[in-house]
């Protein structure tokens, strides 16, 4: 496409008033963004995860997650008969740069599944920590105070399905935040942005027009670990059984 | 009372903990930040904190206010729902600044290989080559228009033809 | 990645919970479990192991007081652990600490001591001089009432403070068994019986730690070891050794019989890379050796000799035991991965903030504690303070 200059001068003004408008305010504070209309999940389609791995590149780019720890990841699952207990699983600093090929014909079937912060509405991490660094939003966002934070890592410990570590420089607990500075703008999250084959969708649940509605009833889904009533918000498509 | 008096050093050691709970209480006054309780056992002034961090991601409305040809191109053919980031990498600091700050011209070898290199673990629909096989040593973008990559590299619409200029 | 085995979730590569978290309830449990020491005599008026009443004391408070340091060191912001005062979650187990340390610290064993100690610290105030006299008159806190009155009230408050003591003291030690056993996450902790167990150990390590402490410092002083006293010592040590040991296995077999989705994994995780800390040290070494030296104690007529070598191996066998025990549970929650289909493994640093010097020096701290405590509050009988001929 070519811009001529003239376009360019009409449209730059407006680009620079919506930037402004993208980041603009405090999000409880804002008139347009009110805490208690929304309560925030993830929908997550395993049949059509590709394990390419731009969702983990562009959370690390969003967010400036530190090399060696992951906000989210891709695993890649090879299960080859009906033992659902013990299936093969990679993910190769994360997913990060994708995974090896398979060659054709290779036996039993393989899949690609994307973790992150299930965002749990009976969170087992916030009910842990010692002085309330720690919490669930109005909105359904799992937050952490890194200011409030003593690094104890008493949530880590808590956390059932291993996504909240240490930041090695801040030495606070981190995590996942469901890209609450976009998500709090109209934005969607980094990863939701970067996925190619729609995969993975931001969605709120208190959003009568929000599509993750009628893909629930329309739709068997599943959560990481249910036995452990959490109350995950991260809904999976497509999951099966020996997925970990 | 005959029992208070020999009792008073009990008093004295209560008296303490008395003085060390009111000291306490003083404190708490003065460390404990003041939107704490806010919304719940937490500092509420932390959503307002975490709500303001730096987007690096512009998002793809942001990006079809000014490229709205090349939006349009895409949403006639594959790469419909691949958002321009999902390629382009971040993008928030070139729509601050769109003259200085100039996205980098984007390897195809490497940039469709990652998607679209043929591997039995991805889902059976999903469309993919062997590169080895597939016009090895030939750039993606002399047969397929990254933006619509079912039809050729025709018009302006193109990578290769330049970009936004 | 070297040092992981099978898959684990990216972020478990780490382990968060260092060797400092081992010694942590380490600790406590010395602390608890020499309080308990004390209390037989207090409380239970088992009158043999009096001449380690003071000295339990003594020792529990030179534990308590080391105890926080090595969650300081382990914390990222070891500044900020006052919110813990300020602004305690009501939920969670750690949240309890702060509070649950400080009234064990201040209410129970130095109220405790003090009113133990307040005849002598009252008459040392007047006896000795300079820095030490200062100290005393400090903790005299302005009164100088001994009259026999006043040190009957003093012991029938102390009679409460130490039955009051005792509840505080399974809190204090509890509560850490608490914070693993009540985390579902973690199959290897989860457990009712985590707290119980906690405390069991902690008991059998604080009257192991009193008895060698008791021992050696006798030895060192010249004087004649009560041998009532070590024999009766030895005897609860050995009883409570046997409950604590059948909670474990209790949880052991528990376990193998329900054989839940985590069995083979942590099954495969004590075979290997908890062998020689589990197996070997906790349980053939650290638990199964002292029981039958102790039981052989039990039933057979040794010499005092014999008793009094078999009490100190026992009780060095013991402390290794229950520290290896606490090993177990931290590092080993951590060895495995919530997936249940691989390992890591710990690196502990050697001169790290959490590494292995750090743990050392946290260990050995008390022991220097304890000496300023002995040399400021000595418990023995004959350096109890007299009277002056015309006192009151």
């Amino acid at each position: 496409m070519t811009v001529s200059r003239r376009h360019l001068l009409a449209l730059l003004p407006a680009a620079a008033v919506a930037w402004k408008y993208v980041l603009a305010g405090t999000p409880e504070e804002s008139p347009n963004y009110r805490m208690d209309g929304h309560w925030w999940g993830m929908l997550i389609d395993v049949t059509k995860c590709i394990g390419c791995g731009n969702c983990v590149r562009a959370c690390q780019t969003e967010n400036n997650v530190p090399d060696g720890f992951f906000r989210t990841w891709v695993e890649r699952y090879h299960t080859t008969d009906w033992h659902l207990e013990a299936p093969e699983v990679i993910s190769p600093d994360g997913g990060k740069d994708g995974f090896p090929s398979v060659k054709q014909g290779e036996e039993g079937k393989y899949f690609f599944v994307p973790k992150l912060c299930n965002h749990c509405a009976d969170s087992p991490c916030t009910q842990v920590c010692p002085v309330g660094a720690t919490f669930i939003a109005p909105d359904g966002v799992v937050l952490i105070d890194p200011k409030y934070c003593l690094g104890c890592a008493y949530c880590v410990q808590a956390c059932p399905y291993g996504c909240r570590y240490i930041h090695p420089q801040k030495k606070v607990a981190d995590k996942c935040t469901l890209c609450y500075h976009r998500i709090t703008k109209g934005l969607t999250t980094a990863c939701c942005e970067a996925c190619p084959t729609g995969a993975r969708q931001l969605a709120d649940l208190k959003d009568p027009k929000d599509p993750i509605h009628e893909f629930l009833k329309t739709h068997p889904v599943q959560v990481l670990k249910p036995q452990m009533a959490t109350g995950a918000k991260a809904f999976y498509n497509g999951l099966d059984g020996s997925v970990r | 009372m005959n029992a208070f008096k020999d009792a008073g050093h009990l008093f004295r050691f209560l008296g303490l903990f008395v003085l060390a709970f009111l000291l306490f209480l003083v404190l708490r006054e003065f460390v404990v930040p003041k939107s704490f309780g806010q919304y719940g056992h937490y500092r509420g002034a932390a959503i307002g904190e975490i709500g303001s961090l730096a987007v690096r991601f512009a998002g793809h409305q942001a990006c079809e206010t000014c490229h709205s040809d090349i939006a349009d191109t895409k949403s006639k053919g594959k790469h419909e729902q691949v958002s321009c980031e999902a390629c382009h990498g971040a993008l928030g600091a070139h729509t601050e600044d769109p003259v200085n700050v100039v996205p980098v011209k984007l390897d195809t070898a490497v940039l469709c290989a990652r998607c679209h290199t043929a591997s039995a673990a991805k889902p059976q629909g999903f469309p993919q080559v062997d590169p080895a096989d597939h016009y090895a040593g030939v750039s993606c973008e002399t047969c397929h228009n990254p933006h619509n990559p079912m039809t050729p590299p025709d018009s302006g619409t193109s990578a290769a033809k330049g970009g936004a200029k | 990645m070297t040092g992981v085995e099978g898959y684990i979730y990216p972020n478990e590569v780490t382990l968060y919970w260092s060797v400092l978290i081992v010694l942590y309830p380490f600790i406590t449990g010395l602390v608890a479990g020499a309080f308990i020491l004390a209390s037989l005599e207090r409380v239970f008026r088992v009158e043999a192991v009096t001449p380690t009443y003071r000295l339990a004391l003594l020792t529990a408070l030179a534990f308590l007081l080391d105890a926080p340091l090595p969650l300081q060191l382990h914390l990222g912001h070891p500044e900020r652990s006052p919110e813990m005062y300020f602004t305690p979650h009501a939920t969670s187990a750690m949240a309890m600490f702060g509070y649950i340390y400080l009234w064990y610290l201040m209410a129970v064993l130095v109220f405790e001591i003090w009113l133990d100690y307040r005849r002598d610290i009252v008459l040392w105030s007047q006896q000795t001089t300079g820095i030490r006299r200062l100290i005393y008159k400090i903790m005299t806190l302005g009164s100088s009432n001994i009259s026999e009155r006043s040190l009957h009230i003093d012991d029938k408050v102390g009679w409460i403070v130490t039955l009051v003591g005792i509840p505080s003291a399974f809190l204090l030690h509890g509560y850490v068994g608490f914070i693993f056993g009540s985390l579902k996450s973690n199959p290897w902790w989860s457990s009712p019986l985590m707290p119980v167990v906690f405390i069991f150990s902690a008991m059998v390590s604080g009257i192991a730690a009193v008895l060698l402490i008791y021992m050696a410092l006798t030895k060192m002083r010249g004087q004649k070891i009560d041998i009532r006293c070590i024999d009766t010592v030895a005897m609860y040590m050995f009883y409570i050794f046997i409950i604590d040991f059948s909670l474990e296995m209790l949880d052991l077999v528990h376990r193998i019989y329900e054989a839940d989705e985590s069995f083979r994994s942590l099954d495969f995780m004590v075979h290997t890379r908890l062998f020689f800390s589990q197996i070997v040290l906790q349980i053939l070494i650290g638990t199964l050796i002292p029981l039958v030296l102790l039981f052989i104690v039990q039933v057979a007529h040794l010499s005092e000799v014999a008793r009094k070598r078999i009490y100190v191996l026992s009780g060095c066998l013991i402390l290794i035991s229950v520290f290896a025990m606490r090993w177990n549970v931290v590092i080993g929650g951590q060895l495995f991965s919530k997936s249940f289909l691989g390992y890591t493994t710990y690196k502990m640093g050697l001169v790290s903030k959490e590494g292995l010097l750090a743990a050392a020096g946290l260990t050995v701290l008390p022991l220097c504690f304890l000496w300023v405590l002995l040399k400021l509050l000595p418990p023995w009988p004959e350096k109890r303070a007299l009277q002056a001929p015309s006192g009151d």
